[in-house]
């Protein structure tokens, strides 16, 4: 009976777990109304990489929804693992700092054109991590040449570190060990083996599956030391029909994160949106996402979110706290032993830099590994979408009339806007925001003397 | 200073590597969302202008306004920064060596290469962007169109294509030995970067070799080197530490195999290429006119 290979690093898909929006929000740069997180997408994999040096730790969260028993994957390692070096973490991390990372939808509220107003903040709290439990045992060499570096039972997982002298012996391995390997899978191992990379296979051990409680499989990490800062897409892409994707998330100390092989492009941002967005944000987001990624000719990485790990603005989720990231692999917080190295409390400044990258992916347009690289760009960077709500009160004054006058250019300017990072027909967004009350009418001016004398203006 | 924006003479390969780089920049602005502003432009090429005229007066020298453009182009080409100083930093650095680091009247490193490498090696206010110049293949034969011009025009043709001819010797030699697809080395040589490392920096008449001979040592082993630097220690900045290297073992090769030293304003030499006979060859370059 063969198990089904998950044939790929991080072909898994995302990880349900809804982090839902508990109140209103944020200030001047708008009030926050919705997210768009990595669950849109069908075969969304999410990968935290933690960097600094040649430190790294990488977070893979699983979504696998089939039979347990048919689950297995294969993930290139760079080095061969120790038992320490595995763990499994709660999924609910990844979750916020998804969440946290995620494209937003703003909202304003136009001023009474004769006065002034103000709004107020709002945030969300996250979930804490849980330990798990660490066994281990060892295994020699096997005569077709895979030698089985070291085997461990890590939570719900049953691991085995392999090195290999050759990619037939490998593939034979795994087939007589009950994986089944797609077609085109040997010579990518054959690749990997010959840059002297390991490769770290882990199924699910349903004993401690069921001791877990849980219905879903939780995120796999490996902490290793290695000069290549790289995540293995190429078996993922081996047998794959269609595109997959990836969110990949870095955590680093010194700045932005960018992929040294392929384009990484801005995701546009910061436009102001029809207000009937607000109710498809989510479909809104896939058609931007789908058009720019054409846009690139299906060759680019797109950055989603660039910013301090301190703060957020408008917060679609609250920062990580300290334990969040320590448990994803970002060792230096909290240290408080270096002399120098002071954390106020409030509003602690972390040293924590988060690149959220977002890519869809296949062999044809990107056949070769991501490679990154880490930039000293602190600057922020954020996908925004703005809803200016109208002034809906009964102002009057001259410069409401201006001001009334001018609402049918700015939602026009909205509905180009949208059908340029869509690709939706204009006439369509036309129709749906006369409906929704976005019209295109010209209000009908009144004369400048009905306003001298109001409704008492008749005659006596 | 009216006198030095006398009427352009066109021999002067600058004036062509000026029009190259300035097109390039504009297509990186308008189409590959460059990150670099106009303010950090104009700060960029004051600094270039500053530094090139104080190293003028203090070594009694005419002042020359085509290096320090160039080296402003080439900064705002291939180094970013969120900030202005970093990049001014870098500009005083490379204008700054080629006045202060001098052998045989010649000066060691290609100014804005020097200004890269100190920048990259020591601070994190400045970084490189290589994958930003994506992979478009268009782009990538547009600047190699217009560097071969240049080249042509400074006798320096050979250089570029010797570098790439063995860099991508090497790249498919990896792909073979790991049994790649070849879309993978492909990949690796239609960035722009890499061809505009190429076609405006490696091949800067004053840094390279006199000799023929020494360009192809120089050229060949600065692609063994970029090479090993991204493959084997995985530093993705690699060719511009290759270049920096070499260009400080430059002045031995030229000692070893003595050539006509290279002035601005001479006319294209026929370009020989030291390749092995049969290995495709450029176009013979039209007469100069």
């Amino acid at each position: 009976m063969n198990r089904k290979l998950r044939n790929a690093l991080f072909a898994a898909t995302a990880v349900v777990s809804a982090t839902s929006v508990a109140g209103g929000a944020v200030a001047f740069c708008g009030f926050y109304v919705a997210k768009a997180d990595t669950k849109l997408f069908n075969k969304a994999s999410k990968v935290a990489i933690m960097r600094d040096g040649e430190r790294t730790v990488i977070t893979m969260a699983n979504d696998y929804k089939g039979d347990l028993k048919e689950f297995a994957i294969v993930v290139p390692v760079p080095v061969v693992l120790e038992e320490g070096q595995i763990h499994v973490t709660d999924s609910a991390i990844l979750d916020h700092l998804d969440a946290y990372t995620a494209p937003r939808l703003v909202e304003y509220f136009d001023e009474d054109p004769c006065r002034q107003y103000r709004y107020d903040e709002m945030a969300m709290a996250a979930p804490a991590a849980e330990s798990i439990t660490v066994t281990a045992r060892k295994r020699g060499v096997d005569s077709l040449g895979v030698t089985i570096e070291a085997e461990y039972t890590v939570g719900e997982y049953d691991i085995q570190i392999l090195s290999a002298k050759e990619s037939g012996g490998l593939a034979e391995f795994l087939k007589q060990n009950g994986y089944k390997l797609p077609d085109g899978a040997e010579e990518t191992l054959a690749s990997y083996i010959r840059q002297n990379i390991k490769f770290f296979v882990a199924k699910v051990n349903l004993e401690e599956q069921a001791a877990t409680g849980l219905k879903y499989l939780r995120p796999l990490q490996v902490a290793f030391e290695d000069k290549r800062f790289m995540l293995p897409i190429r078996l993922g892409t081996v047998n794959a029909d269609g595109k997959q994707e990836l969110f990949a998330f870095m955590l680093t100390r010194k700045g932005r994160v960018e992929t040294v092989n392929y384009r990484t492009v801005k995701l546009p941002s910061d436009m102001d949106v029809p207000l009937y967005v607000k109710d498809n944000f989510g479909t809104f987001y896939k058609a931007m996402f789908e058009r720019s990624v054409e846009r690139e000719g299906e060759r680019a990485v797109f950055l989603e979110y660039a910013w301090d790990m301190s703060w957020c603005d408008p917060c679609a989720a609250d920062p990580l706290s300290d334990e969040e990231l320590k448990e994803l692999g970002v060792y230096w917080i909290g240290d408080t032993s270096q002399p120098g190295q002071r954390i106020a409390p409030g509003n602690p400044a972390r040293d924590v830099f988060v690149t959220r990258l977002h890519v869809s992916y296949d062999a044809e347009h990107f056949p070769e590994d991501l490679m990154f690289k880490e930039t000293g760009d602190r600057s922020n960077f954020q996908g925004r979408y703005v809803l200016r709500h109208p002034y809906k009160g009964d102002a009057q004054c001259e410069a409401a009339d201006a001001y009334r006058a001018s609402l049918p250019e700015r939602y026009e300017g909205e509905a180009q806007t949208l059908a340029r990072l869509t690709g939706w027909e204009i006439d369509k967004i036309r129709e749906r925001m006369a409906k929704g009350g976005q019209s295109f009418e010209t209000p009908k001016k009144d004369s400048w003397w009905k306003r001298l004398w109001g409704n008492d203006s008749k005659d006596g | 200073m009216l006198r030095t924006f006398t009427p352009p003479q066109l021999s002067d390969a600058r004036y062509f590597q000026i029009a190259g780089q300035a097109a390039i920049l504009a297509i990186g602005l308008l189409l590959r969302e460059f990150e670099i502003t106009p303010i950090q432009i104009g700060a960029v090429l004051a600094t270039c202008f500053a530094v090139q005229w104080l190293g003028s007066t203090l070594n009694a020298m005419r002042f020359d306004w085509r290096s320090p453009l160039i080296t402003t182009l080439s900064l705002s080409l291939l180094l970013r920064s969120d900030g202005v100083w970093p990049l001014m930093l870098a500009a005083m650095i490379a204008i700054g060596s080629k006045f202060a680091i001098r052998l045989y009247g010649k000066h060691i490193f290609n100014p804005a290469n020097a200004g890269i490498v100190a920048m990259l090696l020591f601070t994190d206010a400045a970084w490189t962007t290589t994958g930003q110049w994506g992979t478009a293949l268009w782009f990538a034969i547009f600047i190699a169109i217009a560097g071969s011009v240049v080249t042509w025009r400074a006798s320096r043709l050979d250089v570029p294509l010797i570098f790439l001819g063995a860099y991508a010797a090497l790249v498919f030699g990896r792909a073979l030995y790991l049994g790649d697809p070849l879309s993978i080395p492909l990949l690796r040589l239609e960035n722009g970067a890499l061809i505009l490392f190429a076609f405006f920096m490696i091949s800067d008449p004053k840094t390279t070799p006199d000799s023929a001979t020494g360009r192809t040592i120089f050229a060949v082993a600065a692609a063994a080197l970029a090479f090993v630097l991204q493959f084997n220690f995985f530093i993705a900045d690699g060719l511009f530490y290759a270049l920096f290297a070499l260009t400080l073992v430059r002045p031995l090769i030229d000692w070893l195999n003595p050539g006509s030293r290279y002035e601005w304003g001479t006319p294209p030499a026929p370009v020989r290429l030291a390749l092995p006979s049969g290995a495709p060859a450029h176009p013979r370059p039209a007469p100069a006119e």
